[in-house]
């Protein structure tokens, strides 16, 4: 398996998300400059968090036209895994490969908090480890995480189980009480069509290891191992259709 | 010392200014769509009655840009119309409008 995280400018967990796949996982990963245009030999991709170009304009509306977004564009296409993880997720609705729009909070304020998060949805590549509706603590950071969708795309998620995580209590109970920024329908993250493309506002990569408060993440990636190996890694030579 | 500098600046910029084209502003307002919720809007709505405002029902928050072409010609508002479109609003939540107060 072998991952490759984004840098943009202003990127400041691409560390967290290199650290969390290399020490945590103990797999291959790479940093990639956002002014690359080559993915070739890389399995994931992950778009981190941070404040790519200062976040102007709106959050991820200027990182979308980096040269490598091309690229992760058609990656995307031929099918393979992207995990858009905070501003990563931002970038990944401004560029279309997701529906839907990051807004303000609605409390106007930056939120560096644990979430409890309910698994909504275990048969993604993102989340096989995971058990239907478990509860997990994630921290999330950020003050643009509201997500927004018109009442038809919801319906078109909500229907399609696409809502992978859902912000809730410790006990699973989802509420506005513990909708921490206003998301419609207390989405913390969701999944395109083809299900290859997962973005989230909260952390995985910050708790990969069960030192940083929670390990809950490190299944993520565990289970985004385990898809890439079923499918064949680019790097293990196993893709090449057997004779 | 820093007097006769700001001076002979100015007089730099003069100069420039004089040689430069005309350059014509347009104008791009960004607003969320009408059914958007906008927090900040809300936000300012009520302060604004705590404030004693009261005749101030609701605010909805936008942003204005200001940009600079070399003229206000089709191929300018074309452009403007597509850099409008792709980046100064995420068409999903938000709607703009162009103006160009220079033409007539």
């Amino acid at each position: 398996m072998r991952v490759a995280v984004i840098t943009f400018p202003g990127s400041n967990s691409d560390h967290d998300s290199y650290s969390a796949v290399k020490y945590c996982l103990q797999e291959e990963v790479e940093y990639v400059w956002h002014q690359e245009t080559d993915l070739s030999g890389f399995d994931c991709v992950v778009l981190p968090g941070g404040f790519s170009y200062g976040d102007y304009l709106r959050g991820g509306a200027i990182a979308r036209f980096s040269p490598i977004m091309t690229t992760v564009t058609k990656f995307v296409a031929d099918g393979g895994f992207v995990l858009g993880i905070c501003n990563g997720f931002q970038v990944l609705t401004e560029s279309g490969l997701l529906p839907g729009a990051l807004i303000r909070n609605r409390s106007l304020r930056f939120l560096g908090q644990w979430t409890y998060l309910r698994v909504e949805n275990n048969k993604t590549p993102f989340t096989t480890h995971y058990t239907h509706h478990q509860v997990i603590k994630v921290p999330i950071a950020h003050g643009e995480g509201n997500f927004y969708v018109a009442d038809d795309q919801l319906d078109e998620i909500e229907s399609a189980n696409r809502v992978v995580f859902r912000y809730c209590d410790r006990e699973g109970v989802v509420s506005e009480a513990t909708n921490p920024n206003g998301s419609r329908n207390s989405i913390a993250g969701i999944v395109n069509v083809g299900q290859n493309v997962l973005g989230m506002m909260p952390h995985p990569e910050r708790v990969a290891d069960s030192i940083l408060g929670s390990g809950d993440g490190l299944i993520l990636f565990e289970s985004l191992r385990e898809a890439i190996s079923k499918r064949g890694s680019k790097t293990s030579g196993s893709n090449v259709t057997a004779a | 010392m820093t007097k006769t500098t700001s001076t002979t600046e100015t007089a730099a910029k003069q100069a420039v200014k004089a040689t430069t084209k005309a350059t014509t502003k347009a104008i791009v307002h960004v607003r969320f769509k009408d059914g958007v919720l906008d927090p900040e809007g809300v936000a300012i709505q009520k302060s604004l009655a705590v404030m004693g405002f009261d005749r101030a029902l609701s605010v909805r928050a936008g942003k204005f840009y200001e940009i600079e072409f070399a003229d206000n010609s089709a191929e300018s508002e074309k452009q403007l119309q597509e850099l409008s479109e792709k980046a100064l609003a995420n068409p999903v939540i938000e709607k703009f409008e162009i103006q160009w107060p220079d033409k007539k």
